[in-house]
């Protein structure tokens, strides 16, 4: 065991990817001679040499398409994004060919490549430097899509990435980037598809991903000052989802929120409150609630913590789940209104 | 006691370099000619050969005149069968024949080719069966062959999309030591787009042996060129990338062929990519499915016919000696036999499986397509049970 941080956890599981798959390149901005603006692709280029690490013109569009053409050529590309927002000039290649030309061609034609994705914010950054942009690519079929809250994870998710036969936007959350944690390296953790329970718990599940993770731990163990044994379930594939996972451990504590730092409306939240309401009806003692960034464009640094879901947000929300079993007035209220 | 900068030059004169000649124009490599390259004149007589562009051999220009004159055929059919239902629509090429099939004759079997929705004819010309290239239009399914097989990416729809992964494919397969060169098609509205100017772009900056085919039919659906560009030509817009670029008469079937030709050899070289420019005509509405009344005078369509590329090379090949009434009579039967071999097979229903639908998302079904799948097999269970 070694302590070490995520961004150190990631690197190695490109160099070793690199190390086994000679199929492996790794390029984008900036990656190569200063190993990215994150460093997560730190010495690959000194290492490997500059054909399998690269640096690439700047276009988003470009680097995307790119990968595909290596991919049908029979190499393995892993692209950085270098942040969220700056992968929207990509969004056509991802959408319309990334995640299609397997379907489109019956199968005969297969792209696995990562994108990988710095994302979300919590970390002071100015504008379009901060989005959670999982929704739009979580909403798009053909796309495997994974967000690691754990250093083992980081290590071993990635490393499934590569190998796996499909396109995976790996979604990393900057703010845990540089948070230690004990890991033995090359970790292998649960495969894709499967969520995990971080903190077991019975008196309600806290489903959350990414950057949304230590927040929803964090009010866990808050929580039990007020006498609550709550569970946390990190979703950690967001596709493919772990229903079974989640629907098992609302089954059991009959009581739900779902937390996640992105904007709420219409977002993997959503998602998630819907499919628990589908398959937990009977077991549910109170509404599925959500927690989660605020409607609006990601604010300013020095707003953020407003924005951002916090542990006491989290707690209010877990209070409204009628612990006491009186339906929440609001619910009440509204429908009554007129 | 001020001086002046001229003075203080005066007063230390310095030295006399010595007189270098002019350093060469970089652009001179890579600027198209004045005018597009020309071979034969629209009536089909040959004009002065040029050393920059030497004809290809004339068994080549005969079996490029074939599959122009098969090629037309199949076309015609294709917007037939949209008549008769059987096509969802159809984006003829009529009047870019030199073109479909110079694009294809220019390469080997194993170089990739990366077409838009423009290019059936180019398709069929590569020899992919012509029922696989519809189906798209068909709609059975989305890309009908296998495009690994056929070194052919699918029809791309998305304008300009397909420049940025033929840079990717060329360069990957040079990275792995095959002289693989990738050939695009695109139209002139597509190269205003951002993915046009990115793609051509990384293939320079990675060296990667592609050709960029702009066949400039002169609209995109109704927007004519002069709202795409203010450049002089299309050709221009490869120097900005350091790309050597050339500007062909698309109409002219030797001469497109001979610039090609040239492009390939390039690229092949380890050059790095090529843009070659054709301007050719649009003899068609976009598809089926427009009216180009609205948009575009019928004496300018009318005005094109004079220059159709299959009568020009004809009539070259005629002159030539290489083709007479009989070989012109039998690739016409050729075309007619394609053409309703083409037909029969259209004419029925394609069966298609609902069930496919589940298939091809990912390498193997998620739990919740796993899901959806139950759901619609017993949706199709029950509808069975009610029609029994
Ligand atoms: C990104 C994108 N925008 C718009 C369209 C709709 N569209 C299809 S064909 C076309 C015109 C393209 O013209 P051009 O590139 O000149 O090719 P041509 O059709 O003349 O062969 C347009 C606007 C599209 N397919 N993709
Ligand atoms: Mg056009």
């Amino acid at each position: 065991m070694a302590t070490m941080t995520m961004a150190k956890a990631l690197n190695a599981a490109l160099a070793d990817a690199m190390l086994d798959d000679e199929r492996v390149v790794v390029f984008g901005e900036d990656v190569g001679q200063l190993g990215g603006v994150f460093r997560i692709t730190d010495g690959l280029q000194a290492r490997f040499g500059d054909k399998r690490c690269f640096d690439t013109p700047l276009a988003e569009a470009g680097i995307v398409g790119f990968a595909v053409g290596l991919a049908m050529s029979g190499l393995r590309p892993v692209v950085e994004m270098q942040f969220d927002a700056f992968a929207y000039p990509a969004f056509e290649q991802i959408a319309s060919h990334v995640a299609k030309l397997r379907n489109r061609t019956r199968g005969a034609l297969s792209v696995p490549m990562v994108i990988r994705v710095p994302y979300a914010g919590g970390i002071g950054g100015v504008e379009h430097h901060c989005d959670s942009s999982e929704a739009y690519y979580a909403h798009t079929p053909g796309l495997k899509v994974v967000t690691p809250a754990t250093v083992a994870d980081a290590y071993s998710l990635l490393r499934e990435a590569i190998d796996d036969p499909d396109p995976v936007v790996f979604m990393e959350p900057k703010k845990l980037y540089f948070g230690s944690a004990e890991a033995e390296l090359p970790a292998r953790t649960e495969p894709f598809g499967r969520a995990v329970v971080r903190r077991p718990g019975r008196d309600a599940t806290l489903v959350a991903y990414g950057p949304a993770v230590p927040v929803a731990l964090e009010a866990a163990e808050a929580a039990r000052e007020e006498g609550w044994d709550l569970e946390v379930v990190d979703v950690r594939t967001i596709v493919p989802f772990d229903d079974a996972t989640v629907t098992a451990s609302v089954r059991r504590t009959g009581r739900c929120v779902v937390i996640q730092e992105a904007q709420g409306f219409a977002g993997v939240g959503a998602e998630i409150a819907a499919r628990v309401q589908e398959r937990c009806f009977h077991a549910l003692h109170a509404p599925v609630l959500r927690v989660s960034g605020l409607d609006i464009p990601y604010p300013a640094p020095m707003l953020e913590h407003t924005h951002l879901p916090s542990v006491d947000r989290v707690l209010d929300a877990v209070a409204r789940l009628q612990f006491d079993d009186q339906p929440d007035g609001r619910w009440l209220a509204e429908g009554s209104a007129a | 006691m001020t001086t002046t900068p001229q003075a203080a030059r005066r007063a230390s004169p310095r030295k006399r370099r010595p007189a270098t000649p002019a350093a060469p124009d970089p652009s001179a490599e890579l600027l198209p000619q004045a005018e597009p390259v020309r071979l034969l004149d629209p009536d089909g007589t040959t004009l002065p050969p040029r050393a920059d562009y030497p004809e290809p051999p004339v068994e080549a220009l005969r079996e490029m005149y074939r599959r122009m004159v098969v090629g037309r055929r199949f076309d015609a059919q294709a917007t037939a069968l949209t008549k008769q239902g059987r096509l969802a629509v159809y984006p003829s090429s009529r009047g870019q024949e030199a073109c479909q099939v110079g694009g294809v004759l220019a390469l080997r079997d194993d170089d990739w080719v990366f077409p838009t929705y423009r290019e059936s004819m180019a398709l069929t010309a590569r020899g992919i069966d012509p029922v696989e290239v519809l189906t798209l239009l068909r709609g059975d399914w989305h890309c009908g062959y296998d495009p690994t097989e056929v070194r052919t990416a699918p029809q791309c729809t998305p304008l300009a999309t397909q420049c940025v992964h033929a840079a990717g494919l060329a360069y990957g397969e040079s990275y792995q030591g095959r002289d693989t060169v990738a050939l695009v098609y695109i139209g002139d509205g597509a190269t205003s787009e951002g993915d046009f100017h990115e793609g051509v772009n990384f293939a320079a900056v990675f060296k990667a042996p592609v050709v960029y085919f702009v066949q400039n039919n002169r609209y995109a659906i109704s927007v004519p060129l002069s709202r795409q560009t203010a450049a002089p030509t299309l050709a221009y817009k490869g120097v900005g990338y350091g790309v050597p670029s050339e500007q062909v008469d698309g109409n002219d079937p030797v001469a497109v062929l001979a610039v090609l030709n040239r492009a390939v050899a390039h690229a092949r070289a380890g050059k790095g990519p090529y843009l070659v420019e054709a301007h050719t005509y649009r003899m068609e509405p976009h598809t089926n499915a427009d009216d180009q009344t609205r948009y575009r005078d019928p004496d300018e369509v009318e005005a094109w016919r004079d220059r159709d590329p299959i009568v020009r090379l004809e009539s070259y090949l005629r002159a030539r000696g290489v083709l007479d009434d009989a070989a012109v009579a039998e690739i016409a039967e050729q075309a007619e036999a394609y053409a309703a071999r083409l037909r029969e097979r259209m004419n029925s229903q394609p069966t298609v499986d609902p069930l496919s639908l589940f298939e091809h998302v990912y390498a193997r079904p998620t739990p919740q397509l796993v899901e959806q799948r139950e759901q619609v097999r017993a949706e199709l269970a029950a509808a069975q049970e009610e029609d029994a």
